[in-house]
């Protein structure tokens, strides 16, 4: 095991804590049993997600650099982790704007004073995701010598969404060669499923828009966004659609529901986070990993599959 | 959405990438694919009041008129990754029509066509789309 990462801050942001609980569990139990340590961020605040942001971005900066700058000034620790793609995405922007954007910085400083807090330094915490920090800690060959529990015969089909990899400038660190992550064909959540023994579907929408922003407001754009990823992943074979984002789970989720109760079009893929099925590899309950918190139930599939 | 120069009405564009014509050769279907795929981005940038590219890059005009409609529009970076999909899977159709999973590759590039259609489309009937999350900017920023 590296120690890069055997200790991270750790951000759940909201998510985590409703729709995503079943993330924040599996994602909690994997790292205990893989011998990392999560932190969590104390007095943590909304990351300013997309709510903040269309009022004014610059607030939102502020909210995401509250965070860093907590964990900067307080925990003894240099990496945050957020599973959440969002909350990865605005930290990384604000770590962004406030190394290219004197504006922000300003901001940041008045209301940090303002709130009485320290302000945040761009290069003082590197924000990680969940992907990154399994990948970068523990590791394929980690991974394959602490299986129990192979996920052989299982077909999945890894979908990262968009603000995993876009916008592209706001990921410094992507597309750096090999070993790297890549912004066109992100492969970190294939490989580590691979390692646990999943057979990767080759999915070529593994990034494509499902509507996101939208999902609530036009959810005709959005169902038929995402009823083109849930047939795309039966065509490729897939049992399982495996998301690292509880956005885009509750998104696949519900508009697969959506698409059945409007449309008429039924899809049977279902739904797992990554960290659930690292943790069923790894042997953990499925109860721990919290699958009897999704919308869409795997569990019949993975009795089926001698994964339950 | 009324057809542009002759070019068929995004709606007949979706009903056309909707059909399963099985005598389609691997071939036939890339350069169909590939054909309706153009027709979609240039009726984005027709309705942006951008005449379409005739270049290429990277050997394909798909590319360029994506990166043509990215110009102050960075949420259109959404449809970049099914852009070059596309055109990974019109290599592959072109290069190796008797491969073994020929039928599989034929459908994963008719699903990433119809993707970009359902995105352009979705962009006709929400101009915001892509923005809070693929080019990080407000809804609405002009609001803001």
């Amino acid at each position: 095991m590296s120690e890069k990462y055997k200790t991270v801050a750790y951000y759940p942001g909201c998510a985590l804590e409703g729709t995503g609980h079943g993330y924040n569990r599996s994602t909690k139990a994997v790292g205990k049993k893989l011998g990392l340590n999560l932190v969590e961020v104390p007095n943590w605040n909304c990351c300013g997600a997309m709510e903040v942001k269309n009022i004014d971005p610059e607030i939102q900066n502020y909210l995401s650099a509250r965070n860093l700058g907590i964990v900067a000034e307080k925990m003894n620790v240099d990496t945050v982790m957020a599973p959440c793609n969002g909350c990865y995405h605005n930290l990384k922007k604000v770590e962004h704007d406030i190394a290219k954007k004197p504006k922000t910085q300003e901001v940041v400083d008045r209301l940090s004073q303002k709130a009485g807090h320290a302000t945040y330094q761009a290069g003082q915490v590197e924000t990680i995701h969940a992907l990154d920090w399994i990948k970068d800690a523990i590791g394929e060959d980690g991974i394959r010598a602490r299986i129990k529990n192979s996920l052989k015969g299982l077909k999945v089909a890894n979908y990262y969404g968009c603000m995993y990899t876009r916008p592209r400038n706001i990921f410094p660190e992507k597309d750096q060669g090999p070993g790297s992550e890549s912004t066109y064909k992100p492969h970190y959540m294939d490989d580590l499923l691979a390692a646990a023994g999943a057979e990767i579907v080759d999915y070529p929408l593994k990034t494509a828009c499902c509507g996101g922003a939208h999902t609530l407001a036009d959810s005709d754009t959005s169902t038929k966004l995402v009823l083109n990823l849930l047939q795309t992943a039966e065509v490729c074979g897939a049992d399982i659609i495996a998301t690292e984002c509880p956005t885009c789970h509750s998104g696949l989720e519900m508009h697969q529901v959506r698409a059945e109760t409007e449309h008429g079009i039924k899809t049977n893929v279902k739904m797992l986070y990554f960290t659930q099925l690292l943790g069923l590899a790894l042997g953990i309950s499925g109860r721990k990993l919290g699958l009897q918190e999704n919308v869409s139930d795997a569990r019949g599939l993975l009795k089926e599959k001698g994964l339950l | 959405m009324i057809g542009v120069n002759g070019m068929r009405t995004m709606a007949e564009l979706e009903a056309r990438l909707l059909t399963r014509d099985a005598a389609l050769t691997p071939v036939a279907l890339a350069d169909e694919l590939l054909d309706l795929c153009e027709q979609i981005l240039c009726h984005w940038l027709s309705h942006k009041q951008v005449v379409p590219t005739e270049a290429k890059v990277e050997g394909f005009r798909l590319l360029a008129l994506h990166r043509q409609g990215c110009k102050g529009e960075p949420s259109f970076n959404a449809c970049r990754e099914s852009c070059r999909e596309l055109a990974y899977y019109y290599n592959l159709l072109h290069l190796e029509p008797e491969h073994p999973q020929i039928t599989s590759r034929m459908a994963m590039a008719r699903a990433v066509a119809m993707h970009l259609c359902l995105f352009v489309g979705g962009k006709f009937e929400v101009p915001e789309l892509g923005d809070d999350c693929c080019s990080s900017q407000a809804l609405r920023a002009g609001a803001a």
